[in-house]
């Protein structure tokens, strides 16, 4: 019996080594470092992720698009193939990255997870995309996210809610939960989100994953379909702080199709971790941040890790940023305003849904962004019209910019006496699927922690810091000055070291 | 601040939304909450202070060059058009026969 010898042969070897479920275990480093020293092949890592997939995806609904499994492992042959040749290796070789489906990626689907999208192919990718691809990385699938990135749940995609695989009938977060949940379940390696008033924090949070927001103009927005010009940035979502830092490296830099991408220079932020304490650290507690509305255990375990961040010598230091408690109605306005304006672009003509009303232009327009919209993007266009209309502009528009101002000039006051800030990523940790659905105004209030680094612009990183009695993973914010991604790594790195939550892993079921 | 339903009307025509007679009156009680609850805005002291449209300073973000630089082709451009024809976008008529 050849064959089945052969295939015998063929397990006993890959036992010997690791399993495929082994393989989607590792970190983003872990690969890395296993591709690169050739103990692993850019086929063993496509089949093992495809099979991860094939398992627990009906169940986590992370991905609204996958990519082709045959093109996937031909493409993984071809450099499997030309590897045997010349081993060099380029950092993101064969890694299975997943991205959020409002990132533009060339002849595949990108629908931010809109009826508007629903059959829109971009013919072009995100700058992000072409930095990842001339690295030749497996764009594994275009992950789920509420239509537009409007929302804090998945549950206003219009292909249905992705699950915290933590909890199944718990909410991921949003709106890059399907990519925080991807990371979770290890159906990506890492995955790319984007983040406009805390959509890459609060899902990494749910999902007891890791999540960074870099400052505004560190990376790209190109080919990111817009929602809030303003406060969108794109970030990495893995699995520990160590790949954040490496995902990091690829995505940032000066674009020129970008004119507010930053023109700085941008370090290898792996050498953040060369210190592996928060010595000389100086660590702000902003008060605001632990007041009435917090849920007791998330208080519990922020407090704890700033214990854990004393110990490794850092030091603790309350301060004040009396604004935070209207930065959630701040950012509504500017949000809504810039949003309204963005989606403006949805009409029917040029791309995407067309409704069949067409007894005149106007008409074709209104009943396309009629039937092309959800109720939460209708909901933040109305919201936005109105702050933007004659007669409200400077009551709600023009106050809301004002009060940004403020937000951002006291940020500025604190980070002259702190390096950075430790807060709670949100008040809770996963609410129920459908618990906040029917309440818009509860579902922006749990974006509070989140939103003041956006309107001020400064890199905010979200990282595990301990679970519910319920077993849900509670998150902690680590907030830092403009274009310190690099202070703000090293101090969760710190932490991440001298803890075990990462290690921590979901039974999906 | 309450949104009467004639006005949430008028913004929905604003914004080239046809809304249904139930998503009127669903969004006149949740916009009237919210903005309700944006109204605590007007404690907070805002004379004198600029607004941010952006935290990216203005003279950071330099133009270039305008010189002709490669774009997509016109099959591509058209090529998620829901409507196309002789190379260009197709709509509903604006202009009558007569």
């Amino acid at each position: 019996m050849p064959a089945v010898a052969a295939g015998c042969r063929f397990f006993l070897h890959t036992q010997a080594r690791f399993t495929s479920m082994s393989l989607v275990k590792w970190t983003l480093k872990e690969l890395q470092d296993r591709f690169t020293r050739g103990d692993v092949s850019a086929v063993e890592i496509v089949r093992a992720y495809f099979l991860r997939i094939s398992v627990v995806e009906s169940k986590v609904k992370a991905y609204i698009t996958l990519n082709d499994k045959e093109a996937t492992l031909s493409q993984a042959e071809a450099l499997d193939h030309a590897l045997s040749a010349w081993r060099k290796t380029e950092p993101m070789m064969a890694m299975p990255i997943a991205v959020k489906d409002n990132i533009c990626t060339e002849n595949l689907p990108t629908t931010c997870g809109s009826r508007m999208l629903g059959n829109f192919v971009p013919p072009y990718s995100a700058t992000v995309v072409d930095a990842l691809r001339a690295q030749q990385c497996f764009l594994i699938g275009k992950t789920n996210l509420d239509e537009f990135g409007m929302g804090s749940s998945t549950e206003y995609s219009a292909f249905g809610a992705s699950r915290n695989p933590w909890k199944l009938s718990r909410v991921p977060g949003g709106s890059s939960g399907g990519s925080a949940a991807a990371v979770a379940a290890d159906e990506c390696v890492a995955a790319l989100g984007t983040d406009t008033g805390g959509s890459i924090r609060q899902p990494a949070a749910c999902c007891g994953v890791v999540g960074l927001k870099p400052t505004y103009g560190r990376v790209s927005r190109y080919g990111l379909i817009a929602f809030a010009s303003s406060l969108d940035q794109i970030g990495p979502i893995t699995k520990d702080v160590m790949d954040a830092a490496l995902l990091l490296n690829v995505l940032a830099g000066r674009d020129p199709r970008d004119s507010t991408s930053a023109d700085k220079p941008v370090p290898d932020f792996t050498r953040a971790f060369k210190k592996k304490d928060v010595k000389k650290l100086k660590i702000g507690v902003p008060l605001e941040f632990f007041a009435e509305g917090l849920d007791p255990e998330v208080y519990d375990a922020v407090g704890e890790a700033l214990a854990v961040l004393e110990d490794l010598g850092g030091a603790i230091e309350e301060v004040s940023l009396p604004h935070t408690g209207v930065a959630v109605a701040t950012y509504y306005i500017v949000a809504t305003a810039e949003a309204s304006s963005n989606l403006a672009r949805y009409d029917g003509v040029k791309y995407g849904f067309r409704a069949k009303e067409r007894s005149d232009l106007m008409e074709m327009y209104r009943a396309t962004r009629q039937e092309g919209f959800g109720p939460e993007v209708k909901r933040r266009i109305m919201l936005g019209t109105y702050a933007l209309s004659s007669g409200y502009y400077d009551a709600y528009y023009a106050k809301a910019q004002a009060v940004r101002t403020l937000i951002r000039e006291e940020f500025g006051r604190v980070f002259q006496d702190v390096d950075v800030l430790v807060t709670p990523v949100m008040p809770t940790p996963a609410f129920q699927l459908g618990e906040k659905i029917e309440d818009p105004l509860q579902m922006y209030l749990s974006d509070l922690y989140t939103i003041s680094a956006s309107l001020a612009g400064i890199p905010a990183m979200s990282l595990p810091c301990g679970f519910s009695r319920q077993g849900l993973p509670i998150g902690m914010q680590i907030l830092g000055r403009p274009f310190e991604e690099d202070v703000v790594l090293r101090a969760a790195r710190a932490y991440e070291l001298a803890t075990d939550w990462r290690k921590k892993r979901p039974l999906i079921r | 601040m309450s949104m009467k339903m004639n006005h949430v009307e008028h913004v929905a025509d604003l914004a080239r939304l046809q809304l249904t007679r139930e998503e009127l009156e669903r969004f006149s009680t949740q916009l009237s909450h919210i903005l309700t609850y944006m109204e605590e805005l007007n404690a907070v002291d805002t004379a004198g202070i600029p607004g941010t449209a952006s935290v990216v300073a203005s003279d950071a973000t330099a133009l270039r060059e305008d010189e002709v630089q490669p774009s997509l082709s016109q099959e591509q451009a058209l090529s998620n058009a829901p409507e196309a024809v002789d190379g260009l976008f197709q709509v509903p008529q604006i202009i009558s026969d007569r």
